[in-house]
């Protein structure tokens, strides 16, 4: 086969992924980087000119949103109010021309334990859809990012699209994003919050922090403890230890441990208290 | 198997078709294939943006995009960008938007994609917009300015008409070498593709120490299809170093390597070899040994030594001792004591090393970045085992340099290539190459203590510092003797010990840097200022103003003190600083979790070589046609060399800067005129462009017989001197012309008057100084540590401004530098070698900058000038630490002071 394989039939790309192993290449921003040749080392397998691979769309379940969905894309797109938090961290990632073209699903496979993409799509319980010719499955974000640059995808599969329940529209939300500069960073922290109310009381409450272990997390212990809350007594409400066991932070150049567990409870509670706000 | 195809697109607007691997980066597409080299590489990792183009309209990095991407689409380059959005390049012109200007295209596409969906954007969405385009020179204040003026959402400069004779120094004109900056057409070092030249890889080192063997190479060679060139095959002396009696630094290792990143061999052929070449298999066996990776470790007594001779791996210590500091300290009322320690830090310069090398006759050629061509030139000739003037280098627009371009890097690899194949040889570096291999600022780690008298005034003073020099020595000297000099800073101190050593280790060796060790130690001495000043219960500023050095004063080196501007830099803050206390106050009543606070502090630098010869030549000539010429040999790397010294040249010789033509810098062409460091091309290549126009003038006058207010002219083949109706004509085309074609021409020499310094660091070091002082206003995030700084006012002695918009812009970017010092920047040999692990300030990042440019004579500078370049980074780091602990009380004693580290000191401080 060739050593640049661009099709533009599903099928096609699903077969060249069967036939040998090839490296799958969407936006781009993370695997120019990793070599320092002039051209993409092949095989590769270019998913751009794919035609049913991009876009938001609704789907009677929810939304999908397209595997090649570029984060600009993303940031402008109206959506509900439970996006606000994906859109935001959509603004974060890079820069302008980052966002032009890295995708949502180059974010998710990946797989930095600092993707600015995830937080938000953990928060927004979404599942990710795989195919191969074998057929196509469904799994949850947090169960297809399993560790530092390791993902469920099996050989053979490609992540077709991040599909995201209707209800998870519903609400406000927040992305906060920690790091030592303005643009062009990585994270030292970042959260995701999404909260639902009902009488000024929190009926649906999920957050997510990242950049704190191998793989961005919810805290469900944390959301338990703030369902049924009164919306002005969110943030204080957010025990710094349930926080912590929800977390496994390192020592790295950007932070200590330490640190990162003071800051996941500190941006969290800010977020909250953001989000708690807009709702109130 | 055919890997290329054929992409048809329409570039600039016009359409193309491109025959390319699918896969290739655009940004190679476009400079290597179509000829387009507007359009920069400084990351190969979409980490600076100076690659950006606009597909579509949108901004994305080329060279994070394959090229099919291009496939059916618009491309617009820096190149195509120039026909449609003319006023967006003038106002870059007009504002002093682009220094170096490799940046610039990044910076330019950026801005046009913004204008284009946002016709009248605000200042944060311009932030915003060029958040992805890294600059190292500006601190984005005119870039920001530039845009926001072209969309006619900001001021306006006024338009300086053309100048007449006498009228260029202290004119805010253009940078005169700006055009081709802001079209795509300046040709930096990588920008040259010379036909059938060879291009070179190097084969480096994976460890700090090690020794090592290699195998069968010409087998290797031979089955890659490529020549290999090692230690053995360099023909002169394998050692280079800019200091000639250390040079210590082997152009090619030979058996052993002392420190990661270390070129082990050069390795050259034909470009698609080379690009696709395989590195992995090379025959080389390393014998790892124990690294020496801290000043303390290489110390300590039994630690191996780098370099023979250099006992406790100390390659060289400097000292100044006035007065007795013990009696000093003993009659002090408050004494206080401080450490300090730094990091590497790294130039990011956007622009990563590269050159290229070709044999013209028996003359190796170097066209290379550098901001030293005579000396690299003499490096060279050691190197090849050549005489002088078989070595000639050009240097090419440089993309930044900031002190690494100083020293060689990729120089002996093409250059032993072009000598052994005759073929030009050509070389880019990576940005981890780059990164990893060339010299950085020396890591420090001070202790210091100081004592005052009832009154607030320094009575002692005594510092100690250990600085990293690296694996090889480099700058390393200068900054050990400049260290005591300077750390007493600008300040009146009676009795005075410091001590400064450059310390071995198997580090990227450590060389100069925008101040030469000394922003290191004025922040100890900085910081351990503001706590003397309130053991003492004295306003911070006030403190300083007591203290400040006067004419007549005598410096820690005895050297009596002429043209002195710190007095006035710290005056012209008093009002900002009673407004910014004012201010921090207000805010804090109303603001809990986020403080703000307000700190000062000062500068002063010596201005060229620290007690040693230092000239520079400048040449001009007028030829039998009647055409003036001007020879800079002056690298500029964007600082505005190219500008100032025309200016002052100009107004010596009495004649408008329009009559000027440029010729050089080239060591064939421009006679010496001296690195381009130490903050030393205004002062000194000002002066010997301020001779050689007075010499030039005088001899027209006595030519033409006329007094000193004649004024000069031209015509084809003669010069003119009026005076009021008198008219004199001096033909030229008739004279004889001397060797370089002229028909008249002077050169003329200067060299600071300076003394060495004694045993005790005595003497005359400098023969001008720059002064400055920079009050920082910032805001720390209690809970998180974080610091935004909102504003900072930078008070600077210039002695006379030649180009206020140049003076400006080395101010707003010295800024910037210090800021990254402060708050983000830390190498990590091994860790952080690339532009996302390594952070400097981006757009977003930057405070409102409020330079105030003094103007304090010296006796020596041309038209009283000083030096500016360094002078402008070193008061900005301790000035923010001072404003933290203001806000927070946090006392930060390790850089950079980045979150977990803030964080940690606030909480010491609540105890």
């Amino acid at each position: 086969m060739s050593l640049y394989l661009r099709p533009s039939e599903l099928q096609e790309a699903l077969a060249a992924l069967a036939a040998a192993p090839v490296r799958v290449a969407a936006g781009c921003t993370d695997l120019f980087p990793a070599t320092e040749r002039a051209a993409l080392p092949g095989p590769v397998l270019d998913i751009t000119g794919i035609a049913g691979l991009g876009g938001i769309s609704e789907t009677p379940e929810g939304l999908r949103i397209g595997a090649i969905t570029t984060w600009a894309e993303i940031a402008r797109a109206a959506l509900p109010g439970g996006f606000d938090m994906l859109r935001q961290a959509a603004r974060e990632v890079g820069a302008w021309q980052i966002q032009n073209a890295g995708t949502i699903g180059g974010n998710l496979c990946n797989a930095s334990p600092a993707a600015d993409g995830v937080p938000p799509l953990l928060a927004l319980g979404a599942q990710v859809e795989l195919a191969s010719t074998a057929g196509t499955r469904r799994l949850a974000v947090a169960e297809f990012l399993q560790g530092p640059r390791r993902t469920a995808l099996n050989p053979g599969e490609l992540l077709l699209a991040v599909h995201v329940p209707k209800a998870a529209g519903a609400g406000a939300s927040r992305f906060l994003k920690l790091g030592a500069r303005k643009s062009l960073v990585i994270s030292i922290v970042m959260v995701a919050v999404r909260l639902v109310a009902r009488d000024g009381r929190t009926a649906e409450v999920a957050l997510s922090v990242g950049a704190c272990g191998p793989v961005a997390s919810r805290l469900p212990a944390v959301e338990a403890a703030l369902t049924g809350l009164p919306l002005a007594d969110l943030a204080r409400a957010i025990r710094a230890g349930d926080v912590a066991n929800a977390l496994s932070p390192i020592d790295d150049i950007r932070a200590d441990a330490r640190y990162r567990q003071g800051a996941a409870v500190e941006v969290l509670r800010r977020a909250v208290a953001d989000c708690a706000g807009a709702l109130a | 198997m055919k890997d290329t195809v054929g992409i048809s697109l329409t570039l600039n607007g016009t359409p193309v078709l491109l025959e390319a691997a699918p896969g290739r980066r655009l940004s190679e597409a476009l400079r290597g294939d179509l000829g387009l080299t507007g359009t920069k590489v400084g990351c190969d990792a979409g980490d600076c943006g100076a690659c950006t183009v606009l597909i579509d309209g949108q901004p994305v990095c080329a060279c994070l995009t394959p090229a099919i991407r291009a496939e059916g689409r618009a491309v617009v380059t820096v190149e195509g960008l120039a026909a449609r959005t003319a006023d967006l390049q003038a106002a870059f012109l007009r504002h002093g938007a682009a220094q170096c200007g490799i940046c610039t295209p990044g910076m330019l596409t950026s801005a046009a994609a913004l204008l284009e969906v946002n016709p009248a954007p605000t200042r944060a969405d311009v932030e915003v917009a060029l958040g992805g385009v890294l600059c190292r020179c500006t601190g984005y204040a005119k870039i920001i300015s530039a845009v926001l003026d072209a969309a006619g959402q900001g001021g306006r400069p006024d338009p300086v008409d053309m100048l007449g004779a006498g009228q260029a120094v202290g004119a805010r004109i253009e940078r005169l070498d700006g055009a081709p900056k802001v079209d795509g057409r300046e040709s930096f070092a990588a920008d040259h593709m010379p036909a059938g030249a060879l291009w070179v890889r190097a084969l480096r080192a994976p460890h700090f120490a090690a020794c090592f063997t290699l195998g069968d190479v010409g087998a290797w060679a031979a089955a890659k299809g490529v020549q290999v060139f090692t230690a053995a095959d360099i023909p002169g002396r394998n050692l280079f170093g800019v200091i000639p009696d250390c040079a210590d630094q082997p152009g090619l290792a030979d058996g052993r390597v002392r420190m990661r990143g270390e070129a082990v061999a050069a390795i050259a052929g034909e470009p698609a070899v080379i690009e696709a070449l395989e590195l992995d298999d090379f025959p080389v066996t390393w014998q790892e040994e124990p690294a020496l990776l801290e000043t303390a470790a290489a110390r300590a007594a039994g630690a191996p030594l780098l370099h023979p001779g250099r006992e406790g791996n100390i390659l060289i210590g400097g000292l100044v001792h006035t007065g007795d500091p013990e009696a000093g300290f003993a009659g002090a009322v408050h004494i206080a004591e401080g450490q300090a320690e730094t990091a590497f830090v790294e130039h990011a310069y956007i622009e990563p090393e590269a050159g290229v090398a070709w044999m013209e006759g028996d003359v190796l050629v170097i066209r290379a970045c550098t901001q030293a061509p005579v000396m690299d030139r003499d490096d060279m000739a050691w190197l090849m085992g050549l005489p002088q003037d078989r070595v000639r280098v050009i240097p090419s627009a440089i993309g930044g340099g900031f002190g690494s371009k100083l020293d060689l890097s990729l120089q002996p690899l093409i250059g032993l290539v072009a000598f052994k194949t005759g073929r030009p040889a050509r070389m880019v570096y990576s940005r981890r190459e780059s990164m990893a291999s060339t010299t950085k600022r020396h890591p420090a780690k001070m202790v210091a203590r100081a004592g005052v008298d009832d009154e607030g005034r320094l009575l002692a003073m005594e510092f100690d510092g250990d600085f990293d020099t690296g694996a090889y020595a480099s700058w390393g000297p200068t900054v050990a003797v400049r260290v005591p000099v300077h750390a007493s800073g600008p300040y009146r101190i009676p009795n005075y010990h410091a001590e400064a050593r450059a310390v071995h280790t198997n580090g990227p060796p450590s060389g100069a840097f925008r101040g030469f060790g000394v922003p290191q130690a004025g922040i100890l001495q900085e910081t351990l200022f503001d706590d003397l000043a309130l053991m003492a219960g004295i306003d911070r500023l006030e403190f300083r103003r007591r203290n400040a050095l006067r004419d007549g004063d005598r410096s820690v080196c005895g050297q009596q003190m002429q043209g002195v501007g710190i007095g006035p830099c710290l005056d012209a803050l008093q009002d900002p600083w009673v407004r910014a206390l004012e201010a921090a106050e207000a805010f804090n009543a109303d603001h809990q979790g986020v403080k703000r606070g307000v700190g000062v502090a000062s500068c002063w630098y010596g201005c060229g070589n620290t007690g040693m010869p230092n000239p520079s030549t400048m040449r001009l000539g007028i030829t039998p046609e009647g055409r003036l010429r001007l020879h800079q040999g002056a690298t500029d790397l964007g600082q505005g060399s190219n500008t100032v010294i025309p200016q002052i040249c100009a107004d010596a010789l009495g004649v408008p800067l329009s009559e000027f033509t440029f010729i050089g810098p080239d060591t064939a062409l421009t006679p010496d005129a001296g690195k381009t460091s130490a903050s030393r091309q205004t002062v000194v290549s000002g002066n010997a462009a301020y001779l050689a126009g007075k010499a030039l003038r005088a001899k027209l006058l006595a030519l033409s017989n006329m007094g000193e207010t004649a004024r000069i002219g031209f015509e084809p083949g003669a010069v003119i001197v009026t005076d009021g109706a008198e008219r004199r004509r001096i033909d030229l085309a008739g004279q004889p012309v001397d060797p370089h074609g002229y028909a008249l021409a002077v050169e003329e020499s200067y060299d600071p008057p300076t003394e060495a310094l004694d045993e005790n660091g005595q003497g005359r070091p400098y023969a001008v100084y720059g002064y400055g002082a920079h009050l920082a206003e910032v805001e720390v995030d209690l809970a998180l540590g974080t610091v935004r700084v909102i504003r900072l006012t930078a008070a600077h002695d210039l002695g006379r401004v030649i180009n206020p918009m140049l003076a400006e812009g080395q101010i707003e970017g010295g800024v910037a530098q210090g800021l990254g010092l402060a708050l983000m920047e830390e190498f990590i040999p091994g860790r952080t070698e690339n532009l996302h692990d390594y952070l400097i300030p981006t757009a977003g990042d930057m405070p409102e900058i409020v330079p105030i440019l003094i103007e304090t004579p010296d006796p020596e500078g041309p038209y009283g000038a000083k030096g500016l370049g360094e002078h402008a980074l070193i008061p900005t780091a301790p000035a923010i630490l001072n404003a933290i602990r203001h806000a927070s009380g946090a006392k930060i004693t390790r850089l950079p002071a980045l979150p977990h580290r803030v964080l940690a000191a606030i909480r010491e401080a609540q105890g």
